[in-house]
């Protein structure tokens, strides 16, 4: 390895990146597009829960259970029907989400302590929405005639329970996907751009130019992971920033250990480009391959559903995808404070596939066919 | 090592699969020699010329460059020739002074030397005024002027140019062979292929490789008299009139 030919191989690389038309404004405008737009858009958050009560009880408490219903932030009642089949047929339409049943002398077998039970179906097509949305109405049923109970002087059916969530107090998805998103960011930058660059060499013939000189494979490939380390960084701190002024969400945690995880990772996705590129002949080829790649890092990543309630089988399989240990990093920092003495088996996972990809990235780039 | 030869090849085969590209090849180009070598299209000079350069693997047979074995030296000989492809291979989004500093460094030359060695390119091919103009700004002439003396910047012993002139108009490529003759008088042997017949006959010897054979190898006028005719043109359609690939 020489130090002066990688300088000059280094210089090469940042004045090619510079003088590219596209890439720079890339590398800025992208975190800009993700961290302004996702966060709001890309959550698990379930609203306008419609719900279509069939009140066959008509009494007062029925109705207040409607009414409470309705008041409720997340659900609204869109029609008091009579009959299960009508209100089945607006669920059909898509007008409303679940059907809450209030069977005939509902109120009446309470007072006489009768254990009365209301019925809540819900539509199953949107798995999140009719789950979630089931439990609020139930929730919000079951605070209606608990405190209907008390009034009028009768035990309380139901224990009470009382909610806390720590470390991310308003379960706020935001706060859960922004840590996150800079994952996706450097999977998509660092990923990207050294295949691009590497693959065009191929097809503009420059680098037959570079093979057919002295240097050495492993500087020559050391001089196309290293720029994106740096660009790695760059993308944690726009992300960074923008989660501070926008979002208002600064990490708990160091942000040294939000760096090195950075750099690690761009070198794990660096590392994984050069060698798809070092495999492929044209762009074309080395888009869909790296395409591949990241739609299995994304789904099984941990990014949106978490890894615990994957199946078993899966859970094992994450092992092997290198932004599980990212992402890991990036929310424990982020949102819980934790520093690298908490976080060593993921760091200790990163470095690992860094220098396992970057080896494979030198051994598979070759000088000659 | 040395046996007067810059480079020595026997029986020298390179197949893709089923296809032969390079059908055992032998030849010897002397020290200082400007080797012209010719062929149709496909009939396989640009692959042997990469196994030359240590792009590309030999399947069979031996040879050396420069002193050194193609099947094992590869990197040996890489540090004492200079290539230029038919591709056009310098970096198009660097400044003309840019790429020379690049591959010059990438050769191991000093920074002392790559300034005075700079300076005289410039001064020669009277390009001082375009040193910081993108490469991919400048005329194709220029940019063939400028990949030659990229590639015989450090000295070689040989350089293997691919087609350099290919695109270009006559007067142009005449005084592309200024530089080659300039470069010759170095003491750099001088590895070309062409499709110019009329550059045929600027060569000290020639080779015509036809469907991955040498079919001639001697000097123009030998060949001339050989085939009893007037012009290289005439000589290579006798020779190659019997291929069967190309396109």
């Amino acid at each position: 390895m020489n130090l002066r030919i990688l300088k000059v191989l280094l210089a090469k690389e940042v004045r090619l990146m510079r003088r590219n038309p596209f890439i720079p404004r890339l590398i800025v405008a992208l975190p800009f597009m993700a961290m302004l737009i996702l966060p709001l858009v890309a959550n698990f958050d379930v609203r306008n829960v419609g719900v279509t009560v069939v009140d066959n009880d008509c009494t007062e408490l029925s109705r207040r259970i409607a009414a409470n219903m309705d008041a409720a932030g997340f659900l609204s009642v869109k029609e008091c029907v009579f009959t299960y089949d009508e209100a089945l047929q607006t669920v059909e339409n898509g007008e409303s989400d679940a059907i809450l049943v209030i069977p005939p002398g509902y109120s009446a077998d309470l007072l006489k302590g009768r254990n009365p039970q209301l019925s809540l179906d819900a539509n199953g097509v949107d798995a999140i929405k009719g789950m979630l949305g089931s439990r609020y109405a139930a929730i919000s049923a079951t605070q209606t005639v608990s405190r209907w109970l008390s009034e009028q002087g009768l035990p309380l059916a139901v224990p009470h329970v009382n909610i806390l969530n720590y470390y991310n107090p308003t379960l706020d998805f935001r706060n859960y996907m922004i840590p996150a998103l800079m994952v996706v960011l450097i999977i998509i930058i660092c990923g990207f751009l050294p295949t691009l660059n590497l693959v065009s060499e191929k097809e503009t013939g420059t680098i037959e130019a570079m093979n057919v000189t002295p240097v050495g494979k492993f500087t020559f490939v050391l001089s196309k992971l290293i720029p994106y380390w740096v660009v790695g960084i760059l993308v944690v701190t726009l992300g960074m920033l923008i989660g501070w002024l926008v979002y208002g969400l600064v990490p708990a945690g160091n942000v040294g250990c939000i760096y090195l995880a950075a750099v690690l990772f761009s070198l794990v996705m660096s590392g994984l480009g050069v060698t798809i590129a070092n495999k492929s002949s044209t762009i074309l080829q080395s888009i869909f391959v790296m395409f591949a790649f990241i739609m299995i890092f994304q789904l099984m990543g941990g990014l949106f559903t978490p890894i615990p309630s994957m199946p078993h089988w899966a859970q094992y399989m994450t092992y092997a995808v290198p932004p599980r240990f990212f992402i890991e990093i990036m929310r424990a920092v982020y949102l819980k404070g934790a520093g690298i003495s908490d976080l060593w088996p993921q760091y200790l996972a990163l470095s690992g596939f860094a220098l396992f990809l970057c080896l494979v990235a030198a051994l598979t780039y070759k000088k000659r066919a | 090592m040395d046996n007067g030869f810059a480079i020595s090849v026997r029986n020298l085969v390179k197949g893709f699969g089923g296809f032969t590209a390079v059908d055992n090849i032998s030849f010897d180009v002397r020290r200082g020699e400007i080797f012209g070598f010719l062929g149709a299209n496909g009939a396989g000079k640009t692959t042997a010329m990469r196994m030359l350069c240590g792009l590309s693997c030999p399947t069979s047979g031996s040879g050396t460059v420069a002193g050194y074995d193609i099947a094992r030296q590869a990197e040996e000989i890489k540090r004492h020739i200079g290539y230029m492809s038919q591709k056009f291979s310098l970096y198009g989004d660097l400044t003309v002074s840019e790429n020379l500093t690049l591959f010059s460094t990438v050769y191991g030359m000093s920074d002392k030397d790559i300034r005075l060695k700079s300076d005289m390119i410039f001064k020669t091919l009277e390009m001082e005024e375009m040193k910081n103009c993108l490469v991919k700004d400048i005329p194709v002439g220029w940019k063939q002027k400028l990949a030659f003396s990229a590639a015989t910047m450090h000295a070689p012993d040989v350089v293997f140019l691919d087609e350099p002139t290919g695109g270009v108009d006559p007067v142009t490529r005449r005084k592309f062979w200024e530089l080659i003759y300039q470069a010759s008088s170095q003491g750099i042997t001088i590895f070309v292929t062409t499709h110019y017949l009329d550059e045929a006959e600027y060569c000290n010897r020639i080779s015509i490789m036809v469907d991955g054979r040498i079919k001639a190898l001697d000097s123009p006028e030998n060949l001339k008299k050989e085939y009893a005719s007037g012009t290289m043109d005439e000589v290579f359609r006798i020779v190659a009139k019997d291929a069967k690939r190309g396109d």
